[in-house]
């Protein structure tokens, strides 16, 4: 009987928010976002007072190259668009074009992780800029790579319920947590906005 | 389902039952079994600390192991014994204030229970695993990176599983509270007790992401070589003092805030007259949930941030005062010409009153920057956060579980007792607490092993530690007092108090769906709106119908086992690079039930509404 | 029962349009953001002058997120309302914590 109203014959236009839970679930994650909000306003405070403790190692200016960061950038700013087409397709009731654009917006992140783990590697095996080398370098990394480690999770997420819903297409079950997934991946773009703008463009002036 | 699960009794059937639950009333009834199991643990504590200090150079503990106790009174009672009480107030009246047959997120509400659990659990292995934390329940660096020992890495690791647990039973009343109330219950029309609830949890949505920074900062500088707090690789201590206070600031509101929504509830009741002021009571709520983010430096004046820092956040300090007076004179308010009816719960909340006006005088005493280069640390501020939290905290909890026992298990507690208990915790508390601020005022710093003889301390530590003594006489005769009501008592009705709000409207026991039906509201103190009518029940919003409710699920469990696991791995992965095992065994298992969760569907299931006359989900 | 649901699928098709329009949008939107980014990282790659060049990129990068939070979030849609309210209460508490580290940590 549950599985009728979860199926109906013409999807609501706003299937994310038709049920209680979908209701609790959007509200829920965008409180959770709120508070994501104070948790990286914390990392950058501690990468500000930090950036330029450099201990004798390198500093940002010897570091940082824009080339690589502008790719990145680019790479997630056109996966938040990707991710507002599937939403598009979401609310359309078309699960397979909603499919094909969450699997572009994997790809996107899947592309901005990749390049993010070979800067990494860059600088530690070029500049020999650890984690472990100034409190410059560990703020830097905590800062980055807890946004990196929010793209990772976002990427499971999103793959996960794209697996899971494959055969089964669209319903009112489903219909918010593919929302509240590419929600998530918005903020992760917005995060990623001021990293791009304080930690590297402020990092190389 | 449900009634299969019901036939099976004995204890395998019981436990399971509480392992799996999903239902508020029963989370709050673990919470407060866990809450008051901690409780007991950091008053044990206590005791040790009085008994040391009972006279002088006494030498009742070394003092390595003073510092570990006193380090985990503070951790114990805030973090596992005043936040978890009070989840279990607010898990067992929240949703019946509302109207609601459930919280919004009846699985993360068991999710935030369990992490709570088991960081505390993890945090009190310590114990006998090498030594507990000794940096102070602040864990200021340098002292807590340079601590040797892993008793600051349990800290740590505790902390940060059930901060999570916090974060999300804050998010979950949040969504409970916007999207589950009953029909007719505006905002204006939610009693007070949820509407602290409501401002808590946001003020927990937005100060315990600090705390997870500040201790993510300060586990990678202790085990994994980062230089944050690091002054030789160009760190700086004074970011780990930021973010624990622009966290622990919120905090304490956090906890006094849902206490002074407890004295909302049973001065009405008792005094037979509405809250008085009642739009006032919300604003100055509100005005103090947001006021209490921007003072967190006023425990920093010592600090040496200058004058303009100091001056801007002494100011904002002082203006606390101004909503908190407002509801002060509120309760005073409604007290006057009332109908008052002393019992055990009226005791609490009427000796809140004065005890927690004194811990506010000494409050804007504190506040002032210039004098409290005095006061820090010496035992005045000792004096002055007791007198907040156990007078105002502390009161609030033994008020609410007075109050509301009869709804939670049926029976009213025993009075004789509850007042012995009152009496001498009451008594035993002023006498442990008021000798300090003089003690404090001498110069007695606080957190110091031993105090030398003939410096005019002796006499006031031993009164002191008579006090503690007291309250732990009360502490027993409670707990003596629930033995004795869980086998003795009677089952009252529904309504023993002639109660006001929603979650009286309910038989006694409470239905497993909370209301048949959905009540409609159709005023402030929705239950005594009726009463006035001369009804005795709610009207129905809706017609008989079948129930939907939540699906039970050991997932919760699983998940904060695997991160009580891996929190073991994170603190001996230093020692010994494979224990990086149980890091990844741990983490697996808690990412395995979250990949569970996320592809098993959970409808829940419906009680049929020809079952619920022959009383299923009783 | 079908006279109802074809007035609902009539809605329908008016919120599709709407949502197509609303996509139209969407993509002006990103075409600004990708425009800021450009201007931003263009204006510190051509070595411009310090306090000119960081007020710029700051308030670019804040347009980019209000951007992103009212369009590609929908946060201008209404039921809206609560998760505005916390976003501003998070981004209040942010906004005094990255203010104090900047001048409340090293003096
Ligand atoms: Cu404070």
């Amino acid at each position: 009987m549950s599985h009728d109203t979860l199926n109906p014959e013409v999807m609501p236009s706003e299937p994310e928010k038709a049920t209680l839970e979908g209701k609790n679930k959007f509200l829920g994650f965008w409180f959770f976002l709120g508070g994501e909000t104070v948790l990286f306003a914390s990392l950058f405070g501690t990468y500000l007072a930090l950036r330029n403790s450099n201990n004798g190692g390198p500093t940002s200016e010897e570091l940082f190259g824009l080339e690589l960061v502008f790719v990145m950038t680019m790479l997630l700013l056109t996966s938040s668009l990707t991710s507002v087409y599937a939403m598009y397709h979401m609310k359309n009731n078309d699960f397979r074009k909603m499919q094909i654009w969450l699997g572009i917006t994997v790809a996107l992140g899947l592309g901005f992780l990749g390049f993010e783990i070979y800067e990494f590697y860059h600088y530690i095996h070029h500049y020999e800029f650890t984690f472990r080398s100034s409190a410059f370098g560990s703020a830097f990394y905590t800062l980055v790579g807890f946004h990196g480690g929010h793209v990772l999770f976002g990427l499971l997420w999103i793959i996960t319920i794209m697996a899971r819903n494959a055969k089964r297409g669209l319903n009112l079950y489903n219909a918010p947590k593919f929302y509240i997934a590419s929600l998530y991946w918005h903020f992760i773009d917005v995060v990623w906005v001021f990293i791009f703008t304080v930690v590297y463009l402020m990092g190389v002036i | 389902m449900s009634t299969t699960t019901a036939q099976r009794t004995g204890f395998g059937a019981v436990l399971w039952d509480y392992l799996t639950t999903v239902d508020h009333k029963k989370i709050g009834i673990l919470y407060l079994i866990s809450g008051g199991f901690f409780f007991l643990i950091g008053g044990l504590e206590a005791m040790a600390i009085r008994i040391q200090l009972i006279k002088p150079e006494n030498d009742f503990v070394s003092a390595g192991f003073y510092n570990e106790i006193l380090t985990m009174h503070g951790t114990t009672m805030i973090f596992l014994a005043a936040m978890p009480l009070i989840f279990a107030l607010m898990n067992a009246v929240v949703p019946l204030q509302i109207g609601a047959r459930d919280v919004a997120f009846p699985f993360l509400n068991s999710l935030g229970f369990w992490l709570f659990l088991f960081g505390g659990l993890l945090l009190n292995a310590s114990w006998f695993l090498g030594g507990a934390p000794d940096a102070g329940w602040t864990a200021y660096a340098p002292l807590s990176t340079t601590s040797p020992g892993h008793g600051v890495d349990f800290y740590i690791l505790g902390l940060q599983i059930s901060g999570a647990g916090t974060l999300i039973a804050g998010i979950n009343f949040l969504v409970t509270i916007v999207n589950m109330r009953a029909p007719g219950m505006t905002y204006m029309r939610l009693p007070l007790f949820t509407w602290t609830t409501f401002v808590v949890s946001a003020l927990i949505l937005f100060a315990f992401p600090a705390l997870t920074v500040g201790l993510f900062l300060l586990m990678f500088d202790r085990l994994f070589g980062s230089g944050f707090f690091n002054a030789n690789m160009g760190g700086n201590s004074v970011i780990w003092e930021h973010l624990f206070w622009i966290f622990g600031h919120p905090e304490v509101y956090i906890l006094i805030l849902p206490a002074f929504g407890v004295f909302s509830e049973v001065l009405p009741t008792f005094a037979k007259k509405r809250l008085f002021g009642y739009t006032a009571m919300v604003f100055a709520t509100v005005l103090i949930g947001f006021l209490g983010f921007m003072v967190w430096a006023h425990h920093m004046f010592t600090v040496g941030l200058g004058p303009a820092a100091n001056s801007i956040f002494a100011v904002a300090t002082m203006a606390i005062a101004v909503p908190t007076g407002i509801k002060i004179f509120n309760w005073l308010f409604t007290l006057w010409g009332g109908n008052i009816q002393i019992n055990s719960a009226m005791l609490w909340s009427l000796s809140f009153i004065p005890t927690f006006t004194l811990g506010g005088m000494t409050g804007v005493m504190l506040a002032a920057a210039a004098a409290d280069y005095q006061y820090h640390d010496t035992y005045f501020v000792v004096a002055h956060f007791h007198y907040v939290i156990v007078g105002g905290v502390v009161f609030g909890i033994f008020a609410g579980l007075h109050y509301w026992w009869p709804r939670m298990f049926g029976k009213i507690l025993n009075e004789t007792l509850g007042k012995i208990t009152f009496w001498t915790f009451f008594i035993g508390f002023h006498l442990t607490f008021f000798i300090q601020h003089f003690l404090g005022l001498m110069g007695m710093p606080r957190r110091y092993w031993v105090f030398l003889a003939d410096q005019g301390l002796d006499t006031g530590n031993f009164i002191s530690t008579i006090g503690a003594f007291l309250m732990a006489v009360g502490t027993i005769v409670f707990l003596i007092n629930v033995i004795v009501t869980t086998s003795k008592g009677e089952k009252v009705s529904g309504d023993p108090w002639d109660g006001r709000t929603l979650e009286w409207a309910i038989p006694n026991p409470t239905p497993h769906y909370n209301f048949k039906q959905t009540p409609l509201v159709r005023g402030l103190d929705a239950l005594w709106v009726e009463k006035t009518e001369g009804r005795k029940e709610m009207t129905p919003a809706e017609p008989l119908d079948d129930i939907h409710m939540p699906n039970a699920s050991i997932l919760p469990f699983i998940m904060s086992l695997g991160l009580f696991i891996a929190g073991f791995g994170f603190i001996y992965q230093i020692d010994n690079i494979s224990w990086l095992l149980a890091v990844f065994i741990g983490m697996g298992i808690t990412l395995g039930a979250m990949f569970v969760r996320s592809v098993k569907d959970d409808l829940g299931h419906h009680i049929h509404k020809e079952d619920l006359d022959k009383g299923a989900g009783l | 029962m079908a006279e109802n649901t074809n007035s609902v699928q009539n809605e329908l098709d008016y919120h599709k349009k709407k949502k197509k329009e609303e996509m139209k949008q969407q993509v002006i939107t990103f075409a600004l953001m990708i425009v800021f980014t450009i201007i931003a990282f263009t204006m510190v790659a051509a070595g411009l002058d310090k306090l000119f060049v960081i007020p710029i990129i700051v308030v670019l990068a804040i347009v980019q997120v209000i951007f992103q939070l009212y369009y590609f979030m929908h946060m201008s849609h209404k039921g809206h309302e609560l998760p505005a309210i916390m976003m501003y209460g998070g981004i209040s508490v942010a906004f005094l914590t990255i203010l104090t580290f900047l001048v409340l940590i090293w003096w």
